[in-house]
């Protein structure tokens, strides 16, 4: 659903991706575990073509469709959807506003009701400014709010835990994984909590802006959990030497 | 406040300290004989909330005819609508409220209204009475290339609590001229009144409102100033005096400047009562080649004087500019008065967030503009947050 073929990347003057490839098909939820500045968020801003994000080499093809140069409209319009790690705060825009522009975006009635039961998310959250004094747990649910709306078929997850207490992370990771059923997505985290509760396919480790390994979830993250991504760096070092 | 005829006259030279300097003899006083309102007029007031229905009372002035001064049946006896002129006739006590507010030697438009304002309103709120509906006034400018010089008094009597809502709009052909508004409000003892004023001018016209509130123990004063049309230029600097203890006064300013209006806002509240506090809040949006000043100033005469200056501004053009001047005066020890400005464009980040949800560039723009004039802030009532709603839905829609 979602092939990415030696992508390269750079922000500004740095090159922050060097070659990435990922394929997943549908009904495949994917992990990508990475150290802090690895160039796990590059990428997710790449796929949806974020502003600043340049390709410099490879593509990116969603459905069948090259998205690489695509506004990220379009793309979200193809059936991608994310949930971002930190969204901004949304000066008078209120979360039911965004609602409406999916709702009318998608041309579809959205269950606003529903879906906050769902997330678990209090009705009174729809009127205030997105983001605005929201807890890290809260901000996190209004994004999943958003992102169930849109209903895409494919669900980009970046750091849905970070910031989230533990009680949180369980209640996200069990609504996310819900979302999830039937559909493909990749999830991208530091510390891999919430994938205790999120049924995964394949992990893959991004290390300096290239994947390094692929395998198991469970196996990876212990591996990580245990060794540090340290290991990972070893490891990648030995790839090279190979 | 008592001035000598010389020193008026005196004043007829005297520009004002902000805005572009007008000319007045450019602009002949109007003179028309309308007797009753088009169906054009009763259009061009609907687009600045003067509406039929829903109205504790309607004062209806087109260019120099008052073509309705009326109360609703139910309030007669709570509230008054008339013409000045009457209103000074039939009450003698009017006399010690006349230019009490306002300095007739400010400038050249003060001068000029004193020496010509005969026309304009008067509205009373009698003691102790709420009126639940608004009172409304519009002041209509039919003639093209004309001056409109008007005085209205707004007395809020000891306890009273209205809303008054004020279009000030020209007609569909009028776009050269001047508008000159001097207006005194007279908040007494424990009274509460929201003055809401949405404008709609011609591009080349012209607009020098002068405003003096007054304000006693415990009374409250609420003002809206909603301009979202061109306009040649608009300056007004609005001053509240909180004579009494335990006053409250709101300023809110809500600006979208279009084309090349030059919009010169400002807001002052004088706290000398003791607990008295004041709000300054404006939202300017400039595009085109547009100019927008928008000053304030608080002045903190009491130790408990508690004040907050807040201007906000989004800059949608490279042509266009915004000015925040904000002004704090602390006199006394204790007096807490604060403020904040912030210019910018629309964040880059805000415009991909919500394009990830779906929403065209434009469209994201347009919601992210449509929530920087939040009308909510204005807390006005709901059939006049839906009227600026689809002002605001009107202008994105011709683009930005």
């Amino acid at each position: 659903m979602l092939e990415i073929e030696d992508l390269w990347v750079s922000v500004g003057s740095r090159t922050v991706l060097k070659g990435v490839n990922l394929s997943i098909p549908e009904d495949e939820v994917h992990v990508l575990f990475g150290p802090n500045g690895s160039g796990k968020s590059t990428l997710i801003y790449t796929i949806l073509g974020f502003k600043g994000y340049k390709v410099t080499k490879g593509r990116i093809t969603f459905k069948g469709v090259d998205i690489t140069h695509m506004p990220i409209n379009e793309r979200v319009k193809l059936g991608l959807g994310v949930a971002f790690q930190k969204p901004p705060v949304m000066k008078g825009v209120k979360l039911i506003d965004v609602l409406n522009a999916v709702g009318k975006t998608f041309n579809r009635k959205i269950d606003v009701e529903r879906i906050l039961r769902d997330v678990e998310l209090d009705s009174d959250f729809l009127r205030r400014d997105l983001n605005r004094g929201f807890s890290g747990g809260e901000s996190k649910k209004a994004e999943v709010v958003q992102l169930v709306a849109m209903n895409p078929d494919f669900l980009i997850l970046d750091e849905p835990d970070s910031g989230v207490d533990v009680e949180n992370v369980e209640r996200l990771g069990r609504i996310i994984d819900r979302q999830l059923r039937g559909k493909a997505g990749l999830i991208i985290t530091h510390q891999g909590f919430i994938l205790k509760y999120i049924d995964v396919d394949l992990a893959h480790v991004m290390i300096s802006g290239e994947i390094v390994c692929s395998g198991d979830p469970d196996r990876t993250l212990s591996q990580i959990l245990s060794m540090g991504y340290g290991w990972c760096e070893k490891c990648k070092g030995l790839r090279r030497k190979l | 406040m008592q001035r000598s005829k010389e020193e008026i006259i005196k004043a007829l030279g005297k520009p004002s300290r902000y805005g572009p300097d007008i000319d007045i003899n450019m602009y002949p006083p109007v003179r028309s004989g309308y007797s009753s309102i088009t169906e054009e007029m009763a259009s061009r007031a609907l687009d600045v909330g003067v509406t039929v229905g829903d109205r504790a009372g309607t004062y209806f002035q087109v260019d120099s005819s008052v073509l309705k001064e009326a109360v609703e049946e139910v309030y007669h006896g709570k509230v008054e609508i008339t013409s000045i002129k009457e209103a000074l006739e039939t009450h003698d006590w009017l006399k010690e409220y006349y230019w009490r507010a306002v300095d007739p030697v400010a400038d050249k438009y003060t001068a000029t209204a004193y020496l010509e304002g005969e026309l304009g309103y008067f509205i009373r709120v009698r003691e102790g009475e709420k009126v639940d509906l608004p009172v409304q006034s519009c002041l209509y400018m039919a003639s093209q290339g004309r001056r409109q010089v008007v005085h209205n008094i707004i007395v809020a009597e000891p306890g009273s609590e209205a809303q008054l809502i004020t279009g000030c709009v020209t007609g569909k052909q009028v776009d050269i001229g001047l508008h000159i508004g001097v207006s005194e409000f007279y908040i007494g003892r424990d009274a509460h009144l929201t003055f809401t004023m949405l404008h709609d001018w011609g591009r080349r016209l012209h607009v020098r409102p002068r405003t003096g509130i007054i304000l006693e123990d415990g009374g409250s004063f609420t003002s809206n100033y909603i301009l979202l049309r061109p306009v040649g230029s608009v300056q007004t600097y609005p001053s509240a005096f909180c004579k009494g203890d335990s006053c409250a006064v709101r300023f809110t300013s809500l600006i979208y400047g279009a084309s090349s209006s030059i919009i010169d806002v400002g807001a002052r509240a004088v706290l000398k009562g003791e607990n008295s506090k004041a709000e300054i809040v404006s939202r300017v949006i400039a595009t085109g080649r547009s100019k927008i000043y928008a000053r304030g100033l608080l002045e903190g005469l009491s130790n408990s004087s508690r004040g907050h200056l807040e201007c906000s501004g989004l800059l949608l053009s490279d042509e266009a500019e915004i000015h925040a001047i904000p002004e704090l005066q602390g006199i006394a020890m204790g007096a807490s008065l604060t403020h904040e400005a912030a210019i910018g464009k629309i964040a880059e980040e805000e415009i991909q967030y919500l394009m990830a949800r779906g929403l065209s560039e434009e469209e994201a723009t347009s919601l992210l503009i449509r929530g920087f004039m939040d009308v909510e802030i204005l807390g006005l009532p709901l059939h006049l947050t839906r009227q600026v709603d689809r002002m605001i839905s009107r202008i994105l829609k011709g683009g930005f």
